[in-house]
């Protein structure tokens, strides 16, 4: 069986049923949603991450970006949610398209001139100058389309179009071709490939999976201010769990959240009052010690981990 | 090798500079296909920085590089490479957590384009790399990544080959084998250009050399006559020894 296959059948297959009949069974569907979203942005992470090298601090630009042009599409154009949805990841693909030359950076440059763009983006939309457009600082409510069960399951599809995109990377090659551009971009180019190319569809892909994601998140959650979707948070939370399972590979990053976002929870619920003494920890152990993640436990067996 | 075949790379009064340092300072040569041409010189001599401007790394500050009569000058590397242009670099640069054969396999697929790529199992077993193939490329020592980086050069099928200290390292049994890889691949027609310090296995290998000195060509022709002239003689060992 062609590995392609067996990694849709054994790993994207199962994840994506078990979400879908999940809120069936379990009652926190909030939980759950935020499980999902982050899947989706660790997924993202891992692409331009895992496979170019470039560490997104800034990631949730696109996040917050795609709530906004999901905001926007529903309260001006009276669109419907899934329109305003692909809205959202379009809005995604553009602020990645604006932000192109940033991949001429390298390394922390490359890291903290995103984190200070995506720091631009919040301060864009929540400018009360912006009101008529964005709401300002005062924040969206789009109570026409609320509607959690559907936006769960539009956040369930784009993580299977995102670990298909994974599994897709991690079978052909152009995702090796874009690992030979992390790894040695000059020995890259003389094996023929394009780097640049490479690099800014990469970057445009994790782009678009975020700007979907926050469309999805705007339309779940419905009521927002800017603070909330362009928390760094959730660029943290992403980089972190997608780093904890290890990038690179599909599982990682699937692995790294239900574990980390478990334990998180789970301390939320129990402990709240160690709640960052146990996660600060947890996260300095991750780097001391499995800085390649915890795939890196198999592979330094010489385990294949798909 | 036709003394009057084309061209396949001709460069003429090529400069580059770094900041007010003259690497290149109008050299000019040219190459045929099926030639051996041995660039040497003493260290800073503008060898390496030579190839990096034939391979697209850098752009020229001046002077025109031209591959077939087209101009090549400051075109990207990976354009030159489906043009038929090829390099290994003096200190091996291979995909170090992809295995030997997904080194390859990049090359392959990206290659010149014009030429159906051989198999990856065919090329492995050429540059003895077969037992090595599912070894990521960290596991090398430093002749075997050698080998994989020019595999990875000839697996996007080049016309025109630089070998930047390719022999430096080997022991004499693996330079009698590569040097005999490297004629073969020039008897097919392919154009080669040798930078290398060892003398011995530039005189064994090449039609023709290029001495520079401070970014220019002091003498052309056979390393034999290359060694009995006083200029060629002053700048490798200094001016006491020379006439």
């Amino acid at each position: 069986m062609p590995s392609a296959l067996k990694h849709t059948l054994f790993i994207l297959a199962p994840l994506v049923i078990v979400l879908a009949v999940l809120p069936g069974v379990y009652q926190n569907h909030l939980l759950l949603f935020n499980f999902v979203i982050f899947l989706v942005l660790a997924q993202g992470v891992n692409i331009i991450y895992g496979f170019t090298g470039y560490l997104p601090f800034g990631y949730v630009g696109f996040f917050g970006a795609g709530a906004y042009g999901f905001a926007i599409m529903v309260m001006h154009l009276q669109a419907p949610a899934l329109l305003a949805v692909l809205a959202a990841g379009v809005v995604g693909i553009l602020l990645g398209l604006l932000l192109t030359p940033l991949l001429r950076l390298s390394g922390a440059y490359f890291a903290i001139a995103n984190l200070a763009a995506s720091l631009a983006v919040l301060h864009l939309v929540a400018n009360p100058a912006l009101e008529s457009i964005t709401k300002g600082p005062y924040g969206v409510s789009l109570t026409g389309t609320f509607n959690p069960n559907s936006a769960y399951m539009a956040a369930v599809v784009v993580l299977a179009l995102t670990v298909a995109a994974v599994v897709y990377l991690k079978n052909s090659s152009f995702g090796l071709a874009l690992q030979a551009v992390r790894e040695d971009s000059v020995s890259a180019a003389m094996a023929g490939v394009n780097v640049v190319k490479m690099r800014v569809l990469a970057w445009l892909a994790s782009a678009l999976v975020a700007g979907l994601a926050g469309g999805i998140y705007a339309w779940y959650v419905s009521v927002f201010y800017p603070d909330n979707v362009f928390s760094g948070e959730f660029s943290i939370f992403a980089i972190v769990f997608a780093l904890f399972g290890g990038v690179a590979t599909i599982t990682g990053p699937i692995v790294g959240v239900i574990i980390l976002y478990g334990i998180y929870n789970l301390i939320g619920f129990t402990t709240p009052q160690y709640f960052q003494l146990i996660y600060g920890l947890l996260i300095m152990g991750l780097v001391l010690f499995l800085p390649a993640g915890l795939v890196s436990l198999a592979t330094r067996r010489g385990w294949h981990v798909p | 090798m036709s003394p009057k075949a084309r061209p396949i790379l001709n460069v003429a009064k090529l400069v580059k500079r770094f900041g007010g340092f003259h690497a290149l300072d109008g050299l000019s040569f040219h190459v045929v296909p099926g030639e051996i041409l041995g660039l040497v010189g003493p260290n800073g001599s503008g060898k390496t920085t030579a190839i990096n401007v034939i391979s697209g790394l850098y752009a020229p500050d001046g002077g025109e590089v031209t591959l077939d009569g087209q101009p090549i000058g400051g075109i990207a590397s990976h354009r030159l490479v489906h043009r038929g242009i090829n390099r290994t670099f003096q200190v091996p640069k291979p995909f170090m957590s992809l295995t030997v054969r997904e080194n390859v396999q990049v090359a392959l697929s990206h290659g010149r384009p014009a030429v159906a790529p051989p198999s990856v199992a065919d090329l492995l077993d050429e540059y003895r790399l077969t037992e090595l193939a599912d070894r990521p490329a960290s596991e090398l020592n430093s002749a075997q990544q050698k080998m994989l980086d020019l595999t990875r050069a000839l697996a996007t099928r080049p016309r025109l080959l630089l070998l930047d200290e390719l022999a430096a390292g080997l022991n004499p049994a693996e330079l009698d084998w590569i040097a005999g890889r490297i004629k073969a691949l020039a008897a097919s027609g392919m154009a080669i250009i040798v930078v290398e310090h060892l003398m011995g296995f530039i005189e064994h290998i090449t039609d023709r050399v290029i001495v520079l000195n401070a970014g220019k060509e002091i003498f052309e022709g056979k390393l034999a006559a290359a060694v009995q002239e006083p200029q060629v003689i002053e700048v490798f060992l200094g001016g006491e020894h020379a006439a």
